[in-house]
């Protein structure tokens, strides 16, 4: 008897339970607050223009001197967020799929596209975070369409190595990356402030040899042409 | 009775307590540095390097070959380099470094810079014992390789290194700024280039190059980009437009002048500039280099030691070859206010020394300092871009005139607009100047030129600038840079750099620890006793 109603009152708890517990709700990635642009609207904004946009931290390059950059992408688009006003307390609060709001300045620098040093920021949610899954743009390799995904996360699949060389000629900085597919070669980089030499992705590039083929997942960068900012890579 | 022989134990143990505590606080910071009387050749001496190159292999070659040659004649050294492409990174990692004394020995560095580290107590060598020790001063009788004296250190450049009364670096390599013109373009617009360019000449040309045909493009070019006049450093720009008005900038203690009318005029020439679609920045656009050799750019500043990158000829590209056009490129000094005074800002790295516990590593460390100033690495690296080496004896050597002879054999080592830039530089160092150097003056630095960016942003946003906008601006100059406190400790790295505590606060803090280690004694020596009882 006392089994039982040991037995009766878990079911009970335990169901009751699960009544209480609601449906997990699904993050909308592009749902903005009132006032914030659509990405259209920020893709449609000139240089120079006054923005307002939110998004989702995909990753924090670098903080110093109360200045912070960061890439940052909702469900259309990327942005970069190029030395953004923050402290060091709040940059420790900008964990990956935070959600942001930024206000700031349009602007473009040798072709990337970027929001303005000096643009401030808002946390708007800690809570129901978003992070962007890696799109394959291996396709659009050498078209113009690429760059109309600038600043997101992507990969692109079985490229071959053509050479990697430690700017300075030694680790310690940034990786200078060449990789090729079919006849045409793409510069992609280890950024040393976003991924630096004690993370495993600099370490694994670092042992790369021209002729390896690799996937590679970073953020798609500029530097008057695509230069992706390598995070992964995984030896075929 | 008791009372008093209580009273004296206090007092015993106030003393006894306090003394080791006063005493341990000084060992936090380095000793003032002593020349040793000799150097041991028998003991094993490993001292880091950080250096700066530009993104350059022979630099970075020059570097690796001088270590080598120093290692080969002083074997018990061994040198570690690490290698930097650029000033500020070399400077927060020193920062941070010499909070967990962990500084490189030897440093490539700018004086702006030397002020903020040796807030610390002695964390930089001061060098003027070093430099004129009889055995291992500069060119002492006991250095194994042929260095310079101190009288074979261009004067000019020696004085840089100092802050105050102390030397605090040597000069490694000096440069100035040119002006690197697009001459076809020039010409094509109706003008000469004169040899001593103006403000206003080029501020003229550039409002006229900044025209566009009905199609939107801009005629003078034919395409749809064109940025007639690109600063590479704003703060240079400021300053040197400053002095050349014999305006105020600040002064040697580190009083800050800028925020004047002379500045504020300046800002208005630029204002209209920018209007004209005349003028713009590198850190709005990107490399001068890159708008020059695709032809969207008539006017680039940029330093001497960036020279190699300008032209369609030149060595170096950032750029895709098929943007590069065919044009004349000359080299001129950068525009003056008075065309008979020329007066143009003096920069380039220096090194310095950091403070090691082991006064022999240190003198390890000045001997290979010494090293850098040798004939080998100072033409090396001087040939490697627009540099010029800073000891009158390298640029007397024979080595070194027959390159300045061969401007133009090629577009590599003899690079004719690199080799220009040089000359330009050697002919002009009684003209170069260098603004005063204190902790916060690199702070000043940074908001000379944040005026001219945010000015410029300004006015491309359409946003007007006015008496009440510069108010408002010079305002926001002090809060962000701490110019109202530029000599306090605030060095704007968002970090403070605290020097020794006052004596007062000193015997203060022991008195309070003293106190607690009483109480903590008299509790134990009571429970004790309970326990005895």
């Amino acid at each position: 008897m006392k089994k039982l109603l040991a037995i009766v009152l878990a079911l009970t708890f335990v169901l009751g339970m699960v009544a209480c517990t609601q449906p997990e709700e699904q993050v909308d990635p592009n749902k903005k607050s009132d006032g914030v642009m659509t990405y259209a609207q920020y893709d449609a904004a000139k240089k120079g223009d006054a923005v307002v946009i939110e998004g989702f931290v995909q990753a924090k390059q670098s903080w110093w001197d109360n200045k912070a950059t960061v890439y940052l992408q909702d469900g259309d688009g990327a942005y970069f967020l190029y030395e953004m006003t923050c402290s060091e307390a709040d940059y420790e609060k900008l964990t990956v799929g935070t959600k942001i709001k930024v206000t700031g300045n349009k602007t473009e620098w040798a072709g990337e596209i970027e929001v303005d040093s000096g643009s401030t920021f808002e946390i708007v949610d800690t809570t129901d975070k978003w992070v962007a899954t890696a799109m394959d743009a291996t396709s659009l390799l050498g078209t113009d369409d690429l760059i109309k995904h600038q600043n997101k996360l992507v990969k692109f699949t079985d490229m071959t190595v053509v050479s990697i060389e430690y700017k300075n000629g030694q680790p310690g900085d940034d990786i200078y990356v060449k990789l090729s597919k079919g006849e045409a070669e793409y510069d992609f980089c280890v950024e040393y402030y976003l991924t630096g030499d004690d993370t495993d992705v600099y370490k694994a590039v670092g042992e790369l040899k021209a002729g390896d083929v690799i996937d590679v997942e970073g953020f798609l960068y500029w530097y008057n042409a695509v230069n992706t900012h390598i995070t992964a890579v995984t030896k075929k | 009775m008791n009372v008093c022989k209580r009273l004296l134990s206090v007092c015993l143990l106030l003393a006894l307590t306090l003394l080791p505590l006063v005493s341990c606080h000084a060992s936090v910071s380095h000793e003032a540095f002593e020349v040793p009387t000799d150097f041991d050749t028998s003991k094993e001496y490993e001292i880091t390097f950080w250096a700066k190159n530009d993104t350059n292999d022979v630099q970075i070659a020059v570097y690796h070959q001088a270590i080598e040659d120093f290692e080969e004649i002083y074997p018990n050294i061994h040198v570690n380099l690490k290698l930097y492409n650029d000033y500020g990174r070399i400077y927060r990692d020193v920062i941070t470094n010499l909070q967990t004394n962990t500084t490189p020995n030897v440093c490539i560095t700018y004086p702006d810079h030397i002020a903020t580290y040796k807030e610390g107590k002695n964390t930089v060598v001061g060098l003027d014992v070093l430099m004129a020790d009889e055995k291992y001063g500069l060119g002492g009788s006991e250095i194994a390789f042929d260095a310079p004296t101190v009288d074979e250190i261009v004067p000019e450049f020696l004085a840089e290194g100092k802050i105050g009364d102390v030397q605090y670096a040597l000069p490694f390599m000096r440069s100035t700024e040119a002006c690197y013109i697009n001459q076809t373009y020039v010409e094509k617009l109706g003008y000469t280039v004169p040899d001593v360019l103006t403000w206003d000449f080029i501020f003229e040309v550039s409002k006229k190059a900044a025209e566009k045909d009905a199609d939107g493009k801009y005629k003078v070019n034919g395409q749809e980009v064109m940025i007639p006049f690109i600063y590479k450093s704003t703060d240079n720009m400021m300053i040197q437009m400053l002095k050349q008005r014999g305006a105020e900038y600040s002064t040697d203690e580190g009083e800050v002048l800028i925020f004047n009318d002379d500045t504020e005029d300046i800002l208005y020439t630029v204002a209209d500039a920018v209007s004209a679609d005349a003028f713009s920045t590198f850190k709005i656009e990107s490399y001068p280099a890159n708008y020059l050799n695709a032809g969207q750019c008539i006017f680039a500043i940029d330093s001497t030691a960036g020279a190699g990158w300008m032209g369609a000829d030149a060595p170096f590209s950032d750029i895709d070859g098929s943007k590069i056009v065919e044009f004349e490129t000359v080299v001129r000094a950068i525009p003056q206010y008075d065309t008979e005074k020329p007066k143009m800002i003096s920069q380039g790295p220096s090194v310095c020394l950091f403070a090691k516990e082991d006064e022999g590593e240190v003198l390890a460390s000045w001997i290979f300092m010494q090293f850098l100033l040798t004939d080998s690495v100072q033409l090396g690296y001087a040939q490697s871009e627009g540099y010029v080496p800073v000891t009158t004896k390298a640029q007397q050597s024979a080595v070194y005139l027959d390159y300045l002879s061969r401007s133009g054999e090629d577009n590599d080592l003899y690079y004719r607009v690199k080799l220009e830039a040089t000359q330009l530089m050697l002919d002009n160092i009684e003209n170069t100047f260098i603004t005063p150097v204190f902790n916060g003056s690199a702070n000043l630095r940074n908001a000379a030129g944040q005026m001219i960016e945010e000015v410029t942003k300004s006015i491309q946003r359409e946003q007007t600038v006015d008496d009440a906008y510069m108010e408002q601006l010079y305002g926001k100059m002090v809060s962000l840079y701490n110019l109202d406190s530029a000599t306090s400790g605030t060095v704007g790295t968002g970090k403070k750099v605290f020097g020794a505590l006052p004596a007062e606060s000193v015997v203060l803090l022991c008195a309070l620890g003293g106190i607690w280690v009483l109480i903590g004694m008299y509790f134990g020596v009571e429970l004790i006793k309970k326990r005895k009882k």
